[in-house]
């Protein structure tokens, strides 16, 4: 199984995404430069996180104009499972392939820290392997991770079961205390319509070895690999 | 001819930049200031023989990359020869 991981210039957590699949799941994994137009056969597409075109304008505005992001919709249309994580949720949001915006944090300081999200659905191809309303311990690093949809939206959302993750404490109850961005409804991360494309602020790829404090993340990437290797059987 | 582009959150969406601001001015001692909107400010130098074509460029350029119509809205306003000011929802 391949992961393509996209680079815009900027992305900083690709490696680290590279990383997972590599050499924690044994994947096979390719980069894949955002001026390329082919993801040369890959069976996810991860967009990783970081400051893509330095963050300029407006988080993810400007990398969604990157040619690889045509091949991206072209994947996410055809069915393959694309996932957005922090900055790559955002180029997502931007790209019109997930609902929403992103605003500053309501505090407006850059958050780094670890989070309780809670699955909200195991209905995607990165939750399969959740149990339901699983809680798990990832770290966020963001200034704009802030969720903002109208309420007609959220309301679509959440009738759809599209909020894949939402910020709880400890003991998976969503508190104000336990959002650390302000998100609308405590969303930390969402699906589309066809659940194939999910988007998250957290970083599970930074979470998937004991020796960084939590493998709460790994589950997101056995999910897609199982997903896949289920499909194929 | 010139395009100046105002980029502005949407009055339904929260501005935490504006409120902090705001919060900022009431220490200061301007009780009178209400409210404070943050926005961008952006002008185009455009290659173009009309000021109907410049909107029409403008508003295009501000729909597709200068503002996000989930959570912005933007006013333009044409700088040069018969300028005409053209506003979007």
């Amino acid at each position: 199984m391949k992961f393509a991981i996209v680079v815009f210039p900027g992305s900083n957590c690709d490696h680290d995404a590279y990383h997972v699949a590599k050499h924690v799941l044994g994947q096979q994994a390719e980069f894949v430069w955002h001026k390329d137009t082919s993801l040369r056969g890959a069976d996810v597409v991860i967009l990783p996180g970081g400051f893509s075109h330095g963050d300029y304008l407006r988080c993810g505005a400007i990398a969604r104009f990157s040619p690889i992001l045509d091949a991206v919709r072209a994947f996410a249309d055809g069915g393959g499972p694309v996932l957005g994580i922090c900055n790559g949720f955002q180029v997502l949001l931007e790209a019109g392939l997930l609902e929403g915006a992103m605003l500053r944090n309501r505090n407006l300081t850059f958050v780094c820290e670890h989070v309780h999200v809670r699955v909200e659905t195991t209905d995607t191809p990165f939750t399969t392997r959740c149990t339901p309303h699983q809680v798990l311990e990832i770290p966020i690093a963001h200034g704009e991770g802030n969720f903002f949809a109208a309420p007609d939206v959220l309301d679509r959302l959440e009738r759809n079961r599209q909020v894949v993750f939402r910020y709880v404490d400890a003991d998976g109850t969503a508190i104000d205390a336990a959002n650390p961005n302000g998100s609308a409804r405590a969303v930390a991360g969402t699906c589309n319509a066809r659940r194939n494309v999910v988007g998250l602020m957290p970083h599970p790829e930074r979470a998937c070895e004991g020796v960084l404090g939590s493998v709460d993340g790994l589950v997101l990437f056995e999910s897609v690999v199982g997903a896949l290797t289920a499909e194929t059987l | 001819m010139k395009a100046r582009v105002f980029v502005t959150l949407k009055p339904s969406v929260f501005d935490p930049q504006g409120a902090t601001i705001a919060e900022a001015l009431h220490s200061l001692g301007y009780d009178a200031v209400r409210d404070v909107r943050q926005g961008k400010y952006f002008e185009l130098e455009l290659n173009v023989s009309s000021a109907d074509e410049a909107k029409t460029l403008a508003d295009e350029i501000a729909d597709r990359l200068l503002a996000n119509p989930v959570i912005e809205s933007y006013r333009i306003e044409l700088v040069g020869a018969g300028a005409a000011v053209g506003e979007a929802p």
